[in-house]
């Protein structure tokens, strides 16, 4: 598909930082056309988007979203038809987790400041991989995956006991809701809500603290901001969008279901 | 309550010990004499004063401490101990032996017996005293040394923070190649930055010219590294120049003014650093306009970073160590957003 010369994004938003990048691109990749360079995540899916580049370049730490949850974010509204899902690489300057997270699931990344031969050869992998544009659905799968080792990587929690109860203010007492009565938890603005067959509570422990204590065979994340008891879903559907969503047992609610965990619904 | 069973094997066999000695000294000025009963006595009454002492003193609330009762109980506690001891040790050997000190000893017999008994029984409760004594002591001044040390380390460690070494070192290397004067200029802030950092753990306090001078170099680094995101404002006035600070009071609260509230903000904003003299106080001011917080947000009650509140906990304790209960510092974060963090200490003429 690009018959063109091969284009990129730049997301980083340090001025001069951004500008180091573009003239290091130019002097060993000069037929790469940088067709925009912006400083903070949420403009970096929006020109993504607009602009469907072969390449991005995403700094870690921005402000507004970060270069991980930019990546997650565009996935998600990535059109299935047309063009195939950028090449991602990564830049930061010094995240010992993101670095370990990403040798574990093999995304390229640079590190700042940067280092001639080391861009050098991740020109060699960009190139070689998008000279075979056949791949692309396959690509495309390989970066879900890969963005779904990313986001679940939390630096390291190890030895955390299972929770087995849920302490939820209601008033002015402690309502002790079992784990195993809780159909779902959904991310809501500040708060968590706790959804059992019946009753509806808030909590205030963020749904990441929630999952590291949370049973993965049991509770299955389907979307960021979204955890369901597996054994409790009832059906799951997809709408002519695209859109995959679930219904819970004993809950009216649907859950939408995001693209990154889309490949937890595949029919037998 | 947790009892330590090693120690307490530790203090019976030392106690054992003991006894054997005053049963062998015993034996030794009297060898004509069996030398059975002063051994069995001795032990009998050595070990039940030990088991009195030893895990009464467990059940007196004054002792949850340091191991020891205090006050006057300090005092009466062994001398029951010691007297109970005594009276029920010989009762115990009494019946090995099948006779009764208590019906056949003179009155003088047992008032040595009893006067050597409560001789022996204080030097020893004495002797596993100050031996738990020196260990609290020691305990405690390894303890105190251990959080010097810690806080100084997290001190360096916050500032010379490797993500914003390698960010403000790339900054630098594209400076080389396009503005090699303005590259110059950020090379002597971090000289003097890193210096400063560096030999802040040795001086206890500097002037305030100097405070704001390393402020300078930091806000000047990341004016560099943000460009026109940051807008910055330092403002010292001459009569407060020389005036005496802590060092590096105000550098955490500047950090955190960038870290968490103008570097994640898409648009920017402003910092405001000011002195001024209230009266009697000098009051130090941080201002930013940045994303501020909110004290209901989870995401600031459950920081990602556990060392978030760091720099408020330890200004404040630095504050007290040096100005007692009139070193104040005061952090909020108004709903205009941004935050507001104020340093109160008395101000010296």
């Amino acid at each position: 598909m690009s018959t063109n010369a091969p284009t990129a994004l730049i997301a980083e938003d340090e001025p001069l930082l951004a500008m180091a990048l573009q003239i290091e691109l130019a002097r060993a990749w000069p037929a790469l056309q940088i067709v925009a360079s912006v400083g903070d995540g949420v403009s970096a899916v929006r020109q993504a988007l607009a602009l469907q580049p072969d390449v991005l370049f995403f700094d870690i730490r921005m402000p507004g979203m970060d270069g991980l949850e930019a990546a997650a974010e565009l996935a998600e509204q990535w059109p299935q038809t047309g063009k195939a899902f950028p090449a991602l690489v990564f830049v930061t300057a010094y995240d010992q987790y993101a670095v370990q997270a990403f040798e574990a699931q093999a995304v390229d990344y640079l590190l700042k400041p940067l280092q001639a031969p080391r861009l050098q050869k991740t020109i060699g992998k960009l190139q070689l991989a998008l000279a075979k544009p056949a791949q692309s659905a396959i690509n495309f799968e390989a970066t879900l995956s890969q963005l779904r080792g990313l986001l679940g990587a939390t630096g390291a929690v190890t030895g955390i006991t299972p929770l087995t109860v849920i302490q939820a203010s209601v008033g002015n007492s402690i309502r002790m809701v079992p784990v195993d009565d809780v159909l779902c938890f959904e991310a809501a603005d500040k708060y968590v809500r706790v959804l059992t067959f019946d009753r509806e509570y808030l909590i205030r422990t963020p749904l990441k603290e929630l999952l590291d204590q949370l049973d993965t065979k049991v509770f299955w994340q389907i979307h960021r901001g979204t955890v369901v008891r597996a054994l409790a879903i009832e059906s799951v559907t997809r709408d002519e969008a695209g859109k995959t969503s679930v219904s819970l047992r004993g809950l009216k609610e649907k859950f939408t279901v995001s693209r990154l965990y889309a490949h937890l619904f595949k029919a037998m | 309550m947790k009892i330590d069973w090693i120690v307490k094997l530790r203090h019976f066999l030392e106690t054992t010990a003991f006894c054997l000695t005053i049963a062998g000294l015993h034996y030794a000025f009297r060898p004509d004499r069996a030398y059975e009963p002063p051994l069995v006595y001795s032990l009998l009454i050595g070990w039940t004063t030990w088991l009195i002492i030893d895990f009464g003193r467990l059940l007196l609330p004054s002792a949850r401490e340091n191991g020891w009762p205090t006050g006057l109980w300090g005092k009466i506690f062994p001398m029951v101990g010691i007297a109970l001891g005594y009276g029920i040790g010989t009762t115990l050997a009494d019946r090995w032996f099948g006779w009764s000190t208590w019906a056949e000893a003179s009155q003088q017999q047992l008032f040595l017996s009893a006067l050597l008994s409560a001789v022996i029984g204080i030097i020893i409760t004495f002797y596993f005293y100050s031996a738990r004594k020196s260990e609290v002591l020691t305990e405690k001044v390894d303890q105190a040394t251990r959080l010097a040390t810690e806080a100084r380390l997290k001190l360096l460690e916050a500032q010379l923070e490797p993500h914003m070494l390698f960010n403000t070192l790339a900054n630098l290397r594209m400076l080389i190649a396009i503005d090699a004067p303005r590259a110059q200029d950020m090379l002597d802030h971090i000289i003097a930055y890193l210096r400063a950092t560096l030999s802040a753990s040795r001086a206890s306090s500097h002037p305030l010219q100097r405070e704001f001078d390393r402020l300078h170099d930091y806000l000047e680094l990341m004016t560099v590294r943000m460009g026109p995101r940051l807008r910055y404002t330092l403002d010292l006035p001459t009569e407060l120049a020389q005036h005496s600070v802590p060092t590096l009071l105000l550098q955490p609260l500047v950090e955190n003014s960038i870290q968490h509230g103008l570097e994640p903000k898409v648009e920017g904003g402003s910092l405001t650093i000011s002195a001024r003299c209230d009266g009697n106080t000098m009051v130090l001011e941080v201002v930013d306009t940045g994303l501020g917080f909110d004290p209901t947000d989870p995401s600031f009650t459950h920081p990602a970073l556990p060392d978030k509140g760091f720099g408020v906990q330890q200004i404040r304790e630095r504050l007290e160590a040096v100005y007692g209960s009139s070193g104040t510092i005061e952090f909020v974060a108004p709903h205009a957003g941004g935050t507001r963090a104020t340093v109160r200490f008395p101000y010296q003429s």
